[in-house]
């Protein structure tokens, strides 16, 4: 195990300043996380518009650097995908980080696929995976429009 | 004492854990078990296993004479009047569960308050929430003051004439402070209000005394003081036990058992139904005479010691917060640093082998309280060293430089 593997300068940057934190007025579907082994929490905000496009997407919360930075390079890859790209992405990144060494996803470009592929420094750390994986799981349940809010432990 | 010998009686120390000498700074979570109690487990299954308290052969015998010694250990080391206010059980929670279950049927109804402290850990708040559900009851709060004590005075302002019981700690698991419970315990009874005591972080640091504090009920875990998981102690006055109802059904705790009706067991056995945790509570006889042959006034000494040299050397280092500042404190010591999350904290400590615990430590009324999310917390044992401290600092420090602070 390496720390710097787990901690690269993009994940300390995004951990820092995470970006789209926050809410928006219109946003049309949201859902709650939470991990209640530590107590970390995210809440994303999305507006599709009449094109199943996620015109916009912010989210608030709390955690550690790994799962702010999580949902900050998240919200910044999938702002002007169609929702079935969403999901793809979505699986695409679970995968990775349950198993797969790679992205296969067509949908994401090489430089996005580098930036999403700093958060798999995790896999060497079991304990830690949840809070990479928490605010995806809750990008997916407020596409579904899902009143169950997500927990890692499920 | 020596604490260098007293930790090589601890197995775990001897080997390295991922290439790093093992700081272990969880105790308050759960202790390191020393030789005496594992090997205690191991011969027991080996040599001596029975089931207890029921048939009558050699080994069935021995071991109910070995289960019933360890019940007078904890009788004498607790300093309680009688050995059958003794209960075992598989742990704290479970005490505390079958104290709100049954005195909750038989003396709690509609609008009767309960009064805990807002510094609880979960287990000594759910199961009364629990009656909240059941039974329509209030569970009152006692407020927490700036320096993370709850102080008599605290207490005596949420007891009302619906106050039915009041639970508390006695010692924080967060801002290690020691709750006045003899006090508590005076005020209460004085208005005839029954007092259990959360002893998970009382009994492995500090010295006992049932008949002294004159407590109700007093939670006990096993696997915090030196012993096995899977065994907890419920002390409670004789009067209640023989008051309350049973809490489980089963083998054990009968007396006759007919189509009609059943009559329950006499004490201990009313609230020891099916097969214990046998081999669990005759090592945790070894756990108490580790402590006894230690002594727990140098445990205290010691664990005090390193509190001091820990809150110094933490109190120096820049940028590191530490929680509550307890008059009378216990050797655990929750922090936070500006800029670095605690589960951040925990893994980069975990790298150089010191183990800590970061979270809310079972405790979300406290960190909300605290407006805190998280913390970070290192908390003492008989085997820690001034050594270890020195290592947490030097790790606090790597994380600092990981994240450029």
């Amino acid at each position: 195990m390496d720390l710097k593997d787990l901690y690269q300068e993009i994940i300390l940057d995004h951990g820092k300043n995470p970006r789209n934190l926050g809410k928006f007025d219109n946003y049309n579907k949201d859902a709650k996380g939470n991990n209640p082994l530590c107590g970390d929490n995210v809440h994303v905000y999305l507006r599709l518009n009449e094109n199943k496009k996620v015109e916009d997407i912010a989210f608030e919360g709390h955690g550690c650097a790994i799962s702010m930075a999580s949902a900050s390079i998240m919200t910044d890859m999938v702002r002007g995908k169609e929702e079935k790209e969403v999901k793809e992405i979505v699986t695409d990144f679970l995968g990775m980080i349950k198993e797969k060494d790679s992205l296969e996803t067509n949908i994401l470009k090489d430089d996005e696929k580098t930036k999403l592929m700093s958060l798999s420094g995790v896999k060497q750390y079991p304990m830690r995976v949840k809070c990479a994986t928490l605010s995806w799981h809750t990008l997916t349940s407020a596409l579904d429009n899902s009143d169950q809010i997500v927990k890692t432990e499920d | 004492m020596n604490i260098d010998d007293i930790k090589r009686e601890f197995p775990i120390f001897d080997d390295k854990i991922q290439n790093n000498d093992l700081v272990y700074l969880d105790s308050a979570n759960s202790s390191q078990k020393p030789r005496v109690v594992v090997d205690r487990i191991y011969d027991f299954y080996t040599k001596e296993f029975s089931n207890v308290g029921r048939s009558v052969h050699y080994l069935a015998v021995a071991a109910t004479n070995l289960y019933e010694q360890t019940r007078v250990s904890v009788q004498k080391y607790i300093n309680a009047k009688d050995k059958d206010e003794i209960v075992f059980t598989k742990g704290a929670t479970e005490a505390i569960n079958l104290v709100a279950n049954t005195f909750g049927q038989k003396y709690l109804s509609e609008g009767d308050e309960v009064l805990l402290t807002e510094l609880e850990h979960h287990s000594n708040y759910v199961p009364w929430h629990f009656l909240r559900k059941a039974k329509n009851i209030k569970i009152e709060f006692a407020e927490i003051n700036d320096d993370g004590e709850v102080t008599l005075e605290a207490i005596e302002k949420k007891i009302t004439n619906k106050t039915k019981i009041i639970s508390v700690s006695h010692l924080s698991n967060v801002t290690g402070a020691i709750l006045p419970i003899k006090e508590i315990v005076q005020l209460a009874h004085s208005k005839n209000i029954p007092v259990l005591i959360d002893g998970c972080q009382g009994a492995p640091h500090l010295k006992l005394d049932m008949q002294d504090i004159d407590c109700d009920f007093y939670a006990i875990s096993g696997h915090k003081m030196y012993g096995p998981t899977g065994i907890g102690i419920l002390y409670a006055k004789k009067k209640w036990l023989e008051d309350l109802p049973p809490y489980q059904g089963g083998g054990g705790m009968i007396n006759e058992v007919k189509k009609e009706g059943i009559t329950y067991g006499e004490l201990p056995n009313k609230y020891e139904a099916g097969t214990m945790a046998t081999a669990q509570v005759i090592a945790f006889n070894e756990s108490i005479k580790f402590m006894e042959k230690i002594g727990i006034q140098n445990i205290e000494k010691h664990e005090k010691e390193l509190l001091d040299y820990g809150l110094e050397k933490l109190r120096k280092n820049n940028s590191v917060n530490i929680i509550g500042n307890p008059k009378e404190k216990g050797g655990v010591i929750s922090f936070t640093i500006e800029g670095v999350h605690p589960h951040d904290i925990a893994t980069i400590l975990d790298e150089d082998g010191v183990a800590i615990r970061a979270g809310h430590h079972c405790c979300q009324i406290l960190h909300d309280k605290l407006n805190l999310p998280a913390t970070a917390r290192a908390s003492f044992g008989v085997y820690n060293t001034k050594d270890d401290i020195d290592k947490l600092d030097e790790a606090i420090n790597k994380c600092k430089k990981i994240f450029n602070l």
